[in-house]
């Protein structure tokens, strides 16, 4: 083989149909919901539950792009692949979430119009999941706290009469309790280890805190068609607060970040991190519209 | 839904035997992953259920079991995913954990849930078990809420090293070169191996 480009290479090696080496390339199936049963169940209103899927798809999307920015900049290079395996975990809830969100609500929005093509004030996340990375134990602490609340949250949903959002639900239960888990470790070993690591670990929760309120406030579409999130405050908290007190921390008590004119996250009400994540989440789409590989 | 696990058709023999694009040692169906082959006339129905929510090669696996279907005649082909019952490593089937263990990798536990128990409950928290030993005492750290205690599980199954068989072995990273796998070391041989993760 004289030709010195690897993909060239790997094709002349297995030519279409029937090479295996096609994998190098990825396929034209890029629908992460093919073949599903696209109909909103009756006695469920199509706007609420894209609404929904939205603010759920648009959590797990954004924590997913600050989970893999962790990429080439984690302490260790275990913990690297561990916030990306995380991430990824996020990442696919996020494609079923928006890919269902637009064949809700009629419109026909395939989760890349969705991801790409949407300005910050159209994302319906919480601003949690939003905010800078910070440091190490900033993200472990945001992760503590998202993925207890959303664990406790896909049990709930677990059982909903939209089929779709229900198997995203029973199948993230599973993804979210090792996620928990993963940051319940780092607390522990980073609260129960040095005075200075205790300090830092500290300061991240406390740093967290402000967010965490957004979580349990409910929007009239959750109400309407979800788990109130206002029911999930009390054992999420209780069981955080366990772990601080495993881990020798303090449970902060400060007040939540303030909404603006009663509107947060959920509203598209962000802070200002939100625009210079999607600015590099975006960037590629925008640049080159339609492009495939 | 239509569709059922029912194998014994010739799309399902077809379908069945795709290997995964990832543990190419495992077909779809060892993998748990074949939902079910409807045939109907000239058209065929494949259901996959995929692994895990960001698992990238279920794309791939649909275009494998869409083009062998198309290669052995079947004009008709359809392939859907099924996502209810979600996927779980309890769909390996005992094939399966034997192919995995013969490739090196260690086989999921069966039965052992993921995590530690719910936001709601009242488990101790503690630091993970990194060691499972043979005598199902853990070992290390304090023990808490290892997998398998909070599945309610009374002894903990050891994780057996899948080349000299010795169930001295710990965790080295819970996350690997895939989603579905974690990284482990065997104490008496002293050979790294990968384990595929319950869930």
């Amino acid at each position: 083989m004289t030709d010195d480009h690897v993909y060239l290479s790997l094709a002349e090696a297995s030519p279409e149909p029937e090479g295996e080496g096609r994998w190098a390339y990825g396929t034209g199936f890029a629908d992460p919901l093919l073949g599903v049963d696209t109909a909103v169940p009756p006695g469920l209103d199509g706007a609420d539950l894209a609404a929904y899927c939205l603010m759920l798809g648009d959590d797990a999307l954004v924590l997913a792009q600050r989970l893999i920015e962790w990429c080439t900049r984690a302490p260790e290079l275990e913990e690297e692949v561990a916030l990306a395996n995380l991430g990824l975990d996020l990442l696919g809830q996020a494609r079923q979430l928006l890919t269902r969100a637009g064949q809700a609500d009629g419109s026909g929005r395939t989760e890349d119009d969705l991801a790409y093509w949407r300005e910050d004030h159209e994302f319906r996340n919480v601003r949690l999941v939003e905010a800078p990375n910070g440091d190490f134990a900033y993200s472990i602490a945001r992760l503590l706290l998202f993925a207890t609340a959303r664990g406790a949250l896909y049990e709930g949903l677990a059982g909903h009469a939209d089929p779709v959002l229900a198997a995203v639900a029973a199948r993230g239960v599973k993804e979210l309790a090792y996620h928990r888990e993963y940051a319940t470790a780092w607390t522990l070993r980073l609260g129960d280890g040095t005075p200075y690591s205790a300090a830092r670990m500290q300061a991240g929760l406390d740093a967290v805190w402000p967010l965490v309120e957004e979580l349990f406030t409910a929007h009239p579409v959750e109400l309407r068609v979800g788990v109130d999130p206002a029911v999930l405050r009390e054992p999420v908290l209780r069981s955080v607060a366990a772990v601080c007190a495993e881990a020798g921390l303090t449970v902060p008590d400060v007040p939540g970040l303030a909404a603006v004119g009663g509107r947060a996250g959920r509203d598209g009400v962000h802070t200002e991190a939100l625009g210079p994540l999607l600015a590099e989440l975006q960037v590629l789409a925008r640049a080159h519209p339609g492009a495939t590989w | 839904m239509a569709g059922t696990r029912a194998s014994g058709g010739a799309a399902w023999a077809v379908a069945a035997a795709v290997p995964d694009p990832e543990l190419p040692m495992l077909t779809l169906a060892d993998l748990g992953v074949l939902a079910g082959v409807e045939e109907d006339g000239a058209t065929v129905t494949a259901w996959l259920t995929p692994t895990y929510s960001g698992c990238p090669a279920v794309a791939e696996m649909a275009a494998d079991v869409d083009r062998r279907l198309r290669a052995a005649g079947f004009a008709d082909v359809r392939v859907r995913l099924r996502l209810d019952p979600p996927w779980s490593t309890d769909l390996i089937t005992a094939e399966g954990r034997r192919k995995l263990a013969e490739a090196g990798i260690a086989p999921p536990r069966p039965g052992v849930l993921p995590g530690g128990g719910t936001a709601g409950g009242s488990t101790p928290v503690a630091l993970g078990r990194t060691r499972l030993a043979s005598d199902g005492k853990a070992t290390g750290t304090a023990a808490g809420v290892a997998a398998g205690a909070a599945a309610g599980t009374a002894a903990v199954v050891p994780v057996a090293c899948p080349l000299c068989g010795g169930t001295d072995t710990e965790e080295l990273s819970r996350f690997g070169s895939t989603a579905c796998k974690a990284l482990w070391r065997c104490r008496e041989c002293r050979e790294p191996f990968e384990r595929v993760k319950e869930i």
